[in-house]
């Protein structure tokens, strides 16, 4: 066996950095607890109907963010680069999304109370977008990995990282230039319009559980499942897994690498371009940036559940959501700092626990 | 002849690490490379697996040119390597590593078939069948690789040191194991540093030396050759 040493890292002021470590923890740890108490506790400043509201959105962003950060751990576990296009792909299929429901609006089924495509079968109309959507997504996904990280597969690690941002900058000025830097309004079939749902009382006021909401996060769980049986149990699941605990071997098993990569990003695509279809039917607005934020939020939960890890990213997704939705209330702080939340626990993560809340342990003959 | 090299050259980008290396393997024998670290005898057989091509020369496996074919379509061709440092999957199962093995099979009744005889011929690991292959001894590990390899169904194997870092009773173990396969029609390529243990099984042997075939004959003619006594036995002769 070829047992490497670790070997030590000599770093200067590591000694400060010893302490300096637990004292930023233990102050961080304090101030959210004063927080939490002050508000909580002390105020009440908000009832169990303010709640309620703010876990429906965690859990319904959660989910959208699950399926995207599947697709950096899937990455990251079988190439070890962090794929930082990966949030244009979703970009991609969010805008496939929106062009499929205004092709649709525009096919006219009868004038006479008039009904267009989209309203008249509005299954079938959310089958066909996610089905472009998807496809549209998977398809960019895969020619990615063929044009910008395949031609780097032997360099330093450092190189495709780069290539990768440089991919996610042209992609979204490629956009900008195809589709116009206009905000465009996603138009769902009626039975998916936004701002309705079920009502609950709670506390005397109601709380509205929107339809999109319930069918994306319905939706995400499903493809989460279905992401999870195929690794596990089917044949391609398999060689995936084997690819990514070692490629010489996985070859000598007969497992096309190449082919199980592309594979790979095949899936990491679909499983974005669902995420961005959801995003336009759930939030409505497409636009050539709308993949950034909701793709390196996703990074963020694919690090906070420990990265390559698929269970991981799943649970990191959902935490992350709830954290962003559910932080800024319990901490009293502005809602529209929930990014500087969401990011501030990226950092923690990496100081603190870089494996991840479920991380494995990387060998070194991994990196 | 069912595996004939031909006059390999083989680079590491400028690294010539296998020059005009030609041998062969007849059907139902077992072959030995020996040599020193570095000779080229793993280069060798990962050019035979397809992981490597030979910048010019030739590999003809049944009368067919495989210098340029893929890895995985060598498998599935029936060249099978069992990798230098056994390679196991440690995190998945050692049921999950043969199902590996048999990645190139679609038949699951074959599979199950060959599950069923390598289970046969390894009772130990199916004891251990649901155990992590990483949790296994060193022995076993060697014996789940050997298994995994025979999960393809291969006409010939490729063994890479497979006595490495295992207590002599184990390797003597591991050995008779290599026999047994070999009684049973699998073509065997061995290569080994324990060139008494590899000559002992072999029928024949070529010596390599810094990328170059310097020796070659019948495994026992070896044996008892100076030259092969001096280099890799000791200096003792074994009688």
């Amino acid at each position: 066996m070829n047992e490497s040493v670790p070997l030590p890292i000599a770093r200067k002021g590591s000694q400060l950095l010893k302490y300096l470590r637990p004292t930023f923890g233990v102050v961080v740890l304090l101030f959210i607890l004063y927080r939490l108490y002050s508000v909580l506790v002390i105020r009440h400043e908000y009832g169990a109907d303010t709640w309620t509201r703010l876990l429906i959105t965690g859990l319904i962003i959660g989910g959208v963010y699950a399926l995207i950060a599947i697709g950096y751990t899937l990455v990251y576990g079988i190439l070890f680069m962090i794929n930082f296009a990966h949030g244009e792909v979703m970009m991609l299929g969010a805008y496939a999304g929106f062009f499929v429901f205004e092709a649709l609006k525009s096919i006219k089924v009868s004038s006479e109370p008039p009904l267009n495509f989209s309203n008249a079968n509005p299954v079938i109309s959310i089958i066909i977008a996610f089905a472009v959507g998807m496809t549209v997504s998977a398809l960019s996904g895969f020619l990615l990995e063929k044009i910008a990280y395949r031609p780097l597969r032997k360099a330093p690690r450092l190189v495709p990282l780069i290539s990768a941002i440089g991919a996610s900058i042209f992609l979204q000025n490629a956009a900008q230039l195809l589709f116009s830097p206009q905000l465009r309004d996603v138009t769902n079939p009626e039975i998916l319009r936004r701002g309705i749902g079920w009502k609950i009382l709670i506390n005397g006021s109601n709380v509205i559980i929107p339809y999109t909401g319930v069918f994306t996060f319905a939706l995400s769980i499903l493809l989460l499942i279905g992401l999870y049986i195929i690794v596990r149990k089917t044949k391609l699941g398999r060689a995936m897994r084997a690819v990514a605990l070692d490629k010489k071997t996985a070859a000598l098993m007969g497992i096309d690498v190449d082919k199980t990569i592309s594979q790979t990003f095949l899936i990491s695509g679909a499983l974005a371009g669902a995420a961005g279809v959801m995003w336009g039917i759930h939030n409505g607005l497409v636009y050539y940036f709308v993949g950034f934020i909701p793709g390196i939020k996703a990074f963020t939960a694919a690090v906070l559940g420990g990265i390559g890890n698929l269970p991981g990213a799943m649970l990191g997704g959902l935490f992350l959501g709830l954290i962003e939705s559910m932080g800024p209330a319990a901490l009293g702080i502005n809602f529209q700092l929930k990014d500087v939340l969401a990011f501030a626990i990226l950092i923690l993560v990496l100081t603190f626990r870089p494996s991840g809340l479920l991380g494995e342990v990387l060998s070194e003959e991994k990196v | 002849m069912i595996l004939n090299v031909e006059n390999i050259n083989v680079h590491y980008g400028a690294i010539h690490a296998l020059r005009e290396v030609s041998f062969t393997l007849s059907k139902g024998e077992i072959v030995a490379l020996i040599g020193a670290n570095g000779a080229g005898k793993s280069t060798s057989l990962n050019t035979v697996s397809g992981l490597l091509h030979p910048t010019s020369g030739k590999v003809v496996y049944l009368g067919e040119d495989i210098s340029n074919t893929s890895p995985q379509e060598i498998v599935r061709r029936g060249i099978v390597q069992v990798p230098e440092g056994r390679k196991i999957f440690a995190k998945m199962s050692v049921w999950e590593n043969l199902e590996m093995g048999a990645y190139t099979v679609s038949d699951r009744k074959v599979v199950d078939e060959r599950m069923e005889s390598v289970f046969m011929r390894f009772p130990r690991l199916k004891e251990r069948r649901n155990q992590p292959g990483g949790t296994l001894s060193g022995g076993e590990q060697q014996m789940l690789a050997i298994a995994r390899g025979l999960m393809a169904g291969p006409k010939v194997l490729l063994l890479d040191e497979p006595s490495m870092g295992l207590a002599p009773i184990l390797v003597e173990q591991i050995f008779d194991i290599i026999r047994e396969i070999n009684d049973s029609g699998t073509s065997i390529l061995l290569v080994e540093q324990n060139a008494l243990m590899a000559l002992s099984i072999a029928d024949r042997g070529y010596v390599l030396d810094t990328g170059r075939v310097v020796l070659q004959g019948i495994a026992d003619d070896l044996l008892h050759n100076p030259f092969v006594i001096n280099a890799y036995l000791g200096g003792e002769t074994t009688e």
